[in-house]
């Protein structure tokens, strides 16, 4: 079989600048933020065995809830300047706001991507930064999940900054929608297991590209450089 | 032009000193947060104040508002208002039955219209045509509709009136539906609780009736006076809360001590109400002080969220589904992980099966 063009383009080892830094910054410091709030999250449903001695020696709820919303507010203004760089940023950082659903060849992509993974087709969808699959995944876990965690979050804040606060009034409405406090507490928590699941696959999959793929995947996300290797 | 009485009028007419009188004016006032130079403007107002009727309907429910409400901490406020209010009409308080009773709602209409409070206790059933609850052989949803075309203003007491309550619970065979869902066109006030405490209940009645107007609403219809705040907010308890002190069981040390009461299901931290800073009968106890947590009986469908010894519960907005959140969370996440590892071992595979096939093919 003769040697064409695409064929020479895949074994030359060649490198893109795909993550910028901020987005690199932003990918490190939301993964920190979502640890620390599911860590602390789960405690605050789930508290620890009780502390011994007086009330006064001891702020552990309060210290847990304290860096929560800490963590809470780092993971929303985040998820704010991530958008925004979304609109200046490089073509590959808009992959995570939008689907292009009206593209065919992006459902196509999906398709293919489906195969791949299903073990029905042998070679992955070459892309530089996200595939079909992965850019669905991306935009449903960080935008629309991210966003309900915000809202739901910042109303359940609201409770406890009180009545009128700039919570409240931003997102009080939240409460009555989602029928009270108790389900909007149990809504946020599935939101974290959510988020749980996401980590799950989402670190397979980065795993499994860089070992299987001829791209690289973690240090992509580490230095900002694709590589493509042989 | 004949004067219409006052409320001062009627009170003095029931045999109540201007003294007494006084004493409900101040305390009432202190009841609703105000400050002490409203004793005198709610003085006032009933005594130069033409006085507004109300009328008291009793739908699908159990009665524990009204027995609530003639259970007022304050004796004097249950008295006084109870005589305001049970001239009109109220078929658990009034001594007019029968026939009698059910004209009395007529004169109201023709004397007062558009001028009288419905107190609405209890809800409509709205299922087979509204037969589920039938008074003075009609459908209460009846009379409540055509009482509520005349009225002023409508306040709706307890959880039943409010949010429908266990009566609406699922699969509300009845199709009980709360107050606002079947009257749309007059204001509503939300006096939530099963029932609302006495003070929250006088307090509200008599700020519409002394200031002839509504008392300032949240935003489900709730007054802020008394629905701004959580349990949790101004618990005794809170304390234990923040620095970590759980019971986990109901006859640990920790019981003893007086923990917080979170982990055996206290619903304090998602439910509005005053218990915490009102308290019981007359500020005796409340749930909490007690030492059992709080069910959550002012919020909307309490009943349909799990069990009331527990943190983590339903959502109460998916049907059928009895699993907590954390059951729906830890088997979405387990089965991640399962799939994942699936995944792993399959692509594993594949990949050493070609591999091989390639070093076959190449050497």
């Amino acid at each position: 079989m003769a040697t064409t063009a695409h064929d020479i383009e895949r074994k030359t080892p060649k490198a893109v600048y795909v993550f910028e830094a901020p987005v690199r910054i932003w990918h490190w410091v939301h993964a920190l933020s979502i640890v620390v709030l599911s860590v602390t999250g789960y405690l605050i449903a789930n508290p620890l065995p009780s502390v011994g001695g007086e009330a006064s020696q001891s702020f552990l709820m309060g210290n847990l809830r304290l860096v929560h919303f800490i963590a809470g507010y780092v993971f929303a203004i985040g998820l704010v300047v991530r958008i925004y760089w979304g609109f200046v940023g490089n073509r590959w950082s808009r992959e995570l706001l939008y689907l292009p659903l009206w593209r065919g060849q992006w459902w196509r992509d999906l398709f293919e991507e489906i195969k791949y993974y299903l073990f029905l087709r042998r070679e992955p969808t070459n892309h530089v930064a996200h595939n079909a699959l992965a850019q669905a995944a991306m935009w449903f876990f960080n935008v629309v999940l991210g966003l309900f965690m915000i809202f739901t979050g910042f109303a359940l804040y609201g409770e406890g900054l009180g009545l009128d606060s700039w919570a409240d009034r931003l997102f009080g409405w939240v409460i009555p929608l989602l029928g009270g406090s108790q389900s909007v507490r149990m809504l946020h928590i599935v939101g974290m297991w959510l988020f749980i699941v996401f980590a799950i696959i989402h670190i397979y999959m980065a795993l499994r590209a860089d070992i299987m793929s001829k791209a690289s995947s973690v240090s992509a996300i580490i230095s900002g450089w694709r590589i493509y290797r042989d | 032009m004949q004067q219409r009485e006052t409320f001062y009028d009627v009170m003095r007419r029931h045999g109540i000193t201007r003294r007494s009188f006084l004493k409900f004016c101040s305390l009432t006032a202190a009841g609703l947060g105000l400050g002490p130079e409203f004793a005198g403007k709610i003085a006032h107002a009933l005594e130069t104040k033409p006085r507004t009727p109300v009328i008291w309907l009793h739908g699908l429910e159990c009665t524990c508002c009204t027995e609530s409400f003639i259970r007022s901490g304050n004796p004097l406020a249950g008295d006084v208002v109870l005589s305001m209010i049970s001239l009109d009409y109220d078929d658990t308080l009034m001594a007019a039955a029968g026939h009698q009773a059910e004209e009395l709602l007529e004169q109201t209409i023709e004397k007062y219209d558009g001028q009288y409070i419905l107190a609405c206790e209890g809800n409509p059933p709205l299922n087979e045509d509204g037969m589920y609850c039938i008074q003075a052989g009609k459908p209460y949803v009846e009379k409540l509709r055509h009482m509520a075309d005349h009225c002023k203003a409508i306040i709706a007491w307890g959880s039943c009136a409010s949010w429908g309550c266990v009566q609406a619970a699922r699969p509300n065979p009845t199709r009980a539906t709360p107050i606002h869902k079947v009257i749309l066109d007059k204001p509503i006030v939300k006096v939530p609780g099963c029932p609302p405490i006495a003070e929250v209940m006088t307090g509200v009645i008599t700020y519409m009736i002394a200031f002839d107007r509504l008392p300032e609403l949240d935003r489900q219809g709730r007054p802020k006076m008394f629905y701004s705040q959580r349990l949790h907010d101004k618990c005794y308890r809170r304390p234990h809360f923040d620095a970590g002190q759980f019971v986990e069981h109901f006859d640990d040390e920790g019981a003893r001590k007086g923990y917080c009461l979170y982990k055996v299901g206290c619903k304090g931290p998602t439910t509005y109400n005053a218990c915490s800073t009102l308290e019981w009968n007359d500020g005796l106890s409340w749930p909490v002080k007690s030492g059992h947590g709080c069910l959550g009986c002012a919020e909307d469908n309490f009943w349909d969220k799990g069990s009331f010894y527990s943190a983590v519960t339903n959502f109460g907005v998916m049907g059928g589904a009895e699993a907590t959140a954390d059951k729906v969370g830890g088997l979405l996440a387990g089965a991640a992980a399962v799939g994942v590892a699936a995944h792993a071992a399959v692509s594993a595979a594949t990949h050493i099966a070609r591999r091989r096939s390639e070093e076959t093919q190449n050497g």
